[in-house]
């Protein structure tokens, strides 16, 4: 679990380079460190929905990114904040 | 310049090739296909015989070209197909058939 | 070509004949709940935006469980995704964006438009939204507000509660409701007092 506030890491993984896979974490995440907001709840994960298999529930996160860290351009203070799985987060 | 990343050609978020592209933001009436297909779509997740995962996987796997190419409801209907034929719930000669007499 | 490279409409004709005679959809069906989805459309978030506005407890309520504030309103969520509100305020202008595919609060605002799904709103929204707002909008923020991109990757869903705009002082929920528009709640546009 991870707490708000708390510096988290998106893991640099690609599950698509080793077969067929379905997955909801942005390519241009992967690597980057960003700033829990909050955990939004449990649900089921959709890397096992999309091909019937039995899928666990997973800890969701709100993770918060500055823009100009993720693409090198953008203005300072701009933000990102996407829905990441906590499989795909490390401690920063 | 893109991020140097192995993306799925679905991952669109900063792309380069589409980020001089022009948005066409007028508005698009649903047309009956695509409405039926949505419907079809939501009937078939209530009933837990297709969830919105599969579609989106079976989206993912139309390859590129088709996937620009195709309208939003078509590749919906493309995919339901193919994820409806690999469960068993349709078979390919029902398809045909229905095909042939439609 | 493999049958599911058949072009779509006639594809549909067949798939509908042949989930019909299994029991699986039948006509009856898919025109109830085309119908059921006709109903959600901006107008329901252009009521819960009003009531945001004028009810600061209401206010409180969306933004901790939108699902629920919406049912509060009569809008049916039961099945749906949670509904997330973001708040958008003198620091920060919220947009939202669905990088993969095309991620929206349906079940509140409707069918999501056409450019939300386009290649070039997935594309440009998450790295250059100022460019995008200015160029496809003429929306142009502040110096001092922050822009902050939510790309729905998950099982949420998400809309802009906008800020009240200046010159709407008095005026009653219905007439509030009237100038939110589907851009504001998705936070390509600002509300305008005409």
């Amino acid at each position: 679990m991870f707490a708000p506030g708390t510096a988290v890491r998106v893991k640099n993984d690609w599950p698509e380079t080793r077969g067929p896979a379905h997955i909801r974490t942005p390519h241009y995440l992967r690597g980057m460190t960003g700033t829990v907001v909050r955990h939004l709840g449990s649900f089921r994960n959709p890397e096992d929905l999309a091909f019937a298999r039995p899928a666990a529930e997973r800890a969701l996160y709100h993770v918060r990114f500055a823009q100009p860290a993720v693409w090198g351009e953008g203005r300072p203070g701009d933000e990102l904040q996407v829905e990441i799985f906590e499989h795909w987060l490390d401690p920063a | 310049m893109d991020k140097d990343t192995p993306r799925n050609h679905h991952d669109l978020g900063g792309v380069s090739k589409f980020m001089c592209e022009a948005v066409d933001t007028t508005p698009h009436a649903l047309t009956d296909f695509d409405k039926q297909v949505d419907a079809i779509r939501a009937i078939l997740g209530a009933k837990g015989i297709m969830t919105v995962d599969e579609l989106r996987r079976g989206i993912e796997s139309i390859p590129e070209a088709d996937y620009h190419r195709l309208s939003y409801y078509r590749r919906w209907v493309r995919s339901m197909t193919g994820i409806l034929l690999q469960k068993g719930v349709v078979t390919e000669a029902e398809l045909r058939a229905a095909l042939e007499a439609g | 070509m493999t049958i599911v490279e058949t072009d779509g409409e006639r594809l549909l004709v067949a798939l509908r004949s042949v989930l019909a005679t299994k029991g699986i959809a039948s006509a009856a069906e898919i025109a109830e709940r085309i119908a059921i989805t006709d109903r959600a459309s901006p107008g329901q978030g252009a009521r819960m935006v009003a009531k945001a506005w004028t009810d600061p407890a209401y206010r409180s309520r969306l933004l901790e469980d939108g699902s629920k504030a919406a049912e509060e309103l009569g809008i049916p969520m039961r099945g749906m995704p949670p509904l997330g509100v973001l708040e958008n305020t003198a620091e920060v202008h919220n947009l939202v964006v669905c990088t993969l595919c095309s991620c929206y609060p349906r079940a509140v605002l409707g069918y999501p438009p056409f450019w939300y799904k386009s290649a070039a709103y997935r594309a440009r929204a998450v790295r250059d939204p100022r460019g995008l707002l200015a160029e496809e909008w003429n929306t142009v923020l502040p110096d001092n507000v922050r822009l902050r991109v939510v790309d729905s990757t998950a099982d949420y869903r998400w809309m802009v509660l906008p800020l009240r705009p200046a010159g709407t002082e008095g005026w009653d929920e219905s007439r509030l409701a009237s100038i939110v528009r589907e851009g504001d709640m998705i936070g390509v546009t600002i509300p305008l007092v005409a």
